[in-house]
């Protein structure tokens, strides 16, 4: 007797999509935009000379608030804003465990928790070391990757990236020898060296000269990377916003970076910090984490919108 | 006769100060060093500091007759002279180990000021930090020779009691939370160093007889050099002359 196969109706297979989580994507932004404002508060220890005006660490003068006068309000400050980013951290990585279903984005929410416990060991060490540069330039260029992370974290939560896009591929016809997917990572990467040689500059360990001798290249980059989106693949809106969002700021930090320098000149025989000097210098360090995210941003939407081109057999 | 007890085989290396004979002065011989530290040229203005983020310290000098008070880098004095002048034998003295005096050497934040604003110690000698004011400093010593230090001074907290065993002329001491707060330390290895005043004078007393480097270090303007010889029971005179 013949056995009859039980019949099985297949029906059409939909893809899970990734669900978006509003309370999630607020909660991230809420995250890049405290830690932006503890960049500004660590430009602004530097820039007014507080760094050491609490000699210890964890605690300010052995207390968990010490009186907030001079530049005891700018380093302790910082020091709570910090603690406030670090605990938004470690609910964002907990959100994200609990929620996410990439696990992708778990992991890179453990590492921004990883990421905020090393930032915080180095802020400290720095106290405890009277500001060693190489720490100190290791605390200020961390502080640029994490700020960076946390901006990725919250484009990669939102309603827009979960909803998809316009998916092409490279032409490969301008410049083959530097394909975009490529050299839209060189970006970020010259931005963060330039970042880390003015924070190399900023704490005494090089002149200024290194930091101003680096900005034609790491500008350069940028610029040819946004020219060739416009020029090339500005039918992409998500390129096409990328690209002059990070123009317009590069082009914002150039003159803010000038405009620091020329202060710094004008009052070199200043036996304080002046207002004017530490408005360009925090300005300069801020949009130069806006600048930072920015290219990273564009490096994984070049990466996320355009295919590598296929090389002909 | 004034005798520096003379070790013998030439200089000695600074780290093998303990094979080092006591240094003997013989008083009979003993002579000294005076000068004048000048400076020629347009006295810079020094700017006013801004103690506005503290207002305790601003509230200190309100009534003051120094008010405003104003930064302490270049002091010209009436008589053309240069303040704040750190003045020391750098050289020809001849090897030994100079005891330190018991006394402490004393700096004193005082209306969020430090009082002097150049001081000059001995290694080995105590140097007793004050805190007059009723606000928070800290104290950190930038020394590159010596180890460096930063301790936090609350009021009315005890007086501290620091000490650096090598020479260093000049480091800043600064204070973080007021940052116009500076000082100068001087580490001399030996008694013979001054710091010139209001009328821009310094006097090295107790010197043996010899022939001497003496240096002049200024926060600002750098360092000078000058040589001269010094008879027994003499006195020689030196002047320094720093312009803008």
């Amino acid at each position: 007797m013949a056995v009859k196969a039980p019949s099985v109706k297949i029906t059409s297979v939909k893809p899970v999509r990734d669900v978006f989580h509003p309370g999630l994507y607020r909660w991230s932004l809420l995250l890049a935009f405290c830690t932006l404002l503890l960049v500004v508060a660590g430009g602004m220890v530097t820039s007014r000379d507080a760094g050491l005006s609490v000699p210890d660490w964890p605690l300010s003068y052995g207390k968990l608030m010490p009186p907030m006068e001079g530049g005891i309000l700018y380093e302790h400050g910082h020091r709570m804003i910090a603690t406030t980013v670090g605990l938004l951290t470690i609910i964002s990585m907990i959100w994200l465990l609990r929620v996410e279903r990439r696990g992708w984005l778990k992991m890179l929410g453990v590492a921004a928790l990883g990421a905020v416990i090393v930032q915080g060991l180095l802020g400290g060490l720095t106290v405890i070391y009277l500001l060693p540069w190489w720490i100190s330039s290791a605390h200020a260029s961390l502080a640029q990757l994490f700020f960076s992370t946390t901006v990725a974290m919250a484009m990669f939560t939102s309603d827009w990236w979960l909803r998809g896009t316009e998916r092409g591929t490279e032409r490969g016809t301008e410049n083959p020898q530097f394909p975009l997917r490529t050299l839209s990572l060189a970006a970020p990467i010259c931005v963060l060296g330039q970042l880390a040689l003015g924070a190399a500059a900023r704490h005494k360990a090089i002149g200024s000269i290194y930091h101003i001798c680096g900005s034609p290249v790491a500008a350069g980059v940028v610029l040819w990377v946004s020219l060739r989106i416009l020029l090339h693949y500005a039918k992409y809106r998500e390129l096409r916003t990328a690209a002059l969002t990070l123009g317009g700021i590069t082009f914002c930090q150039v003159f803010l970076g000038i405009a620091a320098f020329m202060t710094r000149i004008a009052y070199a025989d200043a036996v304080q910090p002046m207002p004017l000097m530490v408005t360009f210098t925090v300005l300069h360090v801020a949009v130069g984490a806006l600048t930072m995210a920015a290219s990273v941003a564009l490096a994984i939407l070049v990466r996320r919108n355009l295919a590598a081109h296929a090389q002909p057999a | 006769m004034f005798l520096l007890a003379s070790c013998g085989g030439g200089p000695q290396p600074k780290t093998e100060i303990s094979s080092l004979p006591d240094a003997q002065v013989n008083a009979a011989t003993a002579g000294s060093i005076t000068g004048k530290v000048f400076f020629r040229g347009e006295a810079p203005v020094m700017p006013v500091i801004d103690m506005s983020s503290n207002p305790q310290c601003e509230r200190r000098h309100q009534n003051s007759q120094k008010a405003p008070q104003r930064a302490q880098v270049v002091v010209v004095n009436t008589n053309g002279t240069l303040k704040n002048v750190f003045v020391w034998i750098k050289g020809g003295l001849a090897p030994a180990r100079w005891a330190p005096p018991a006394i402490a050497a004393r700096l004193d934040q005082d209306g969020c000021i430090y009082q002097p604003h150049v001081l000059g110690l001995m290694k080995g000698q105590q140097l007793e930090i004050f805190n007059s004011d009723a606000v928070n400093h800290n104290v950190h010593a930038e020394s590159v020779v010596n180890p460096a230090w930063n301790e936090s001074q609350p009021p009315r907290a005890e007086h501290k009691f620091k000490q650096f065993a090598a020479e260093e002329i000049l480091f800043p001491v600064t204070c973080s939370v007021h940052p116009w707060m500076r000082s100068y330390v001087g580490v001399s290895p030996h008694p013979f160093f001054a710091v010139t005043g209001e009328d821009g004078s310094f006097t090295l007393q107790g010197v043996p007889p010899g022939t001497y480097t003496v240096e002049a270090v200024h926060e600002k303007y750098g360092r000078k050099e000058g040589t001269l010889t010094l008879m027994p029971s003499g006195k020689a005179t030196l002047e320094f002359t720093y312009g803008s």
